[in-house]
């Protein structure tokens, strides 16, 4: 089994990220805020967040001299995260099923 | 992999220990033994997954008291080496009516050796879906919404 890039449902393997994640499908914040709501630091979080951004799960945009995150508004990353998952739990189940009957078989 | 193709796809593969004929037969009239358990968008448990092999046909569960969810059209059918699928379900697990915003899965089988066979899997045009979800997005805190859509993908994690 492979995955063919690094995707969203690997950022959203980490219970942090998760939760950066979780937080942000409530509401848009800075990183200050929500490093003040994760038992992590500040630069800890933003480094999540790049993770998260690159994934295509989050967006940021400047409003002044704060930059808030927020959903990534097409929710494609989301998407990609969850048929990721789904196709991948499928044909790992589809191999057991194929090579069992095999083994019957023969 | 930063290309816009790649972005509204996903692409996974795996090699089984079996035949190619094998393989597909498998893969289309026993779908519902793998396919995982939390993709059931019927109100009941599902007593079984028909995949109507032919073009045209239909997937769909029917319940354990008879009510039936279609959620897919084939595409494509054309044993032992492909076949496609729509993805008529919404990015909130709902049934999409407008099938302008459905995607599609593309399965392809290739056989490396007589008894060992590739099958490469894409769902693609994932972008599709996106279109119209601007009163989704509005209505982000709503019942349906994101809250359900992350506590099944959270679920999802988590198992």
């Amino acid at each position: 089994m492979e995955t063919y890039q690094a995707d969203g449902w690997t950022a959203l393997g980490d219970p942090t990220r998760r939760a950066i994640f979780e937080r942000l499908a409530d509401q848009p914040l800075a990183v200050g805020e929500l490093a003040n709501g994760l038992p992590v630091s500040r630069p800890a979080v933003s480094q999540h967040l790049k993770v998260l951004k690159d994934a295509r799960l989050v967006i940021d945009r400047r409003a002044g001299n704060r930059r808030i995150y927020r959903l990534d508004p097409d929710g494609l990353g989301a998407l990609r995260a969850d048929l990721e998952r789904f196709w991948s739990k499928a044909l790992a189940a589809y191999k057991a099923v194929v090579e069992q009957r095999e083994e019957e078989s023969s | 992999m930063s290309t816009q193709a790649a972005a509204t796809s996903v692409r996974t593969q795996i090699v089984v220990e079996a035949p190619i004929e094998r393989a597909f037969s498998v893969f289309t009239e026993d779908f519902g033994s793998f396919k995982p358990a939390e993709h059931n968008m019927l109100a009941v448990e599902i007593a079984e997954t028909v995949f109507e092999p032919r073009v045209g046909g239909q997937l769909y569960d029917r319940g354990v008291d008879g009510s039936e969810c279609r959620w897919a059209r084939v595409l494509a059918y054309e044993p032992p080496d492909l076949v496609v699928i729509s993805w008529d379900i919404s990015p909130q697990w709902q049934i999409e009516t407008d099938l302008s915003k459905t995607s599609e899965v593309e399965v392809r089988f290739i056989a490396e050796t007589p008894e060992r066979t590739r099958v490469e899997l894409e769902h693609r045009n994932l972008d599709r879906h996106g279109e119209g979800w601007e009163p989704e997005r509005d209505a982000v805190g709503g019942e349906g919404g994101w809250p359900l859509y992350l506590q099944r993908f959270a679920e999802r994690i988590a198992g």
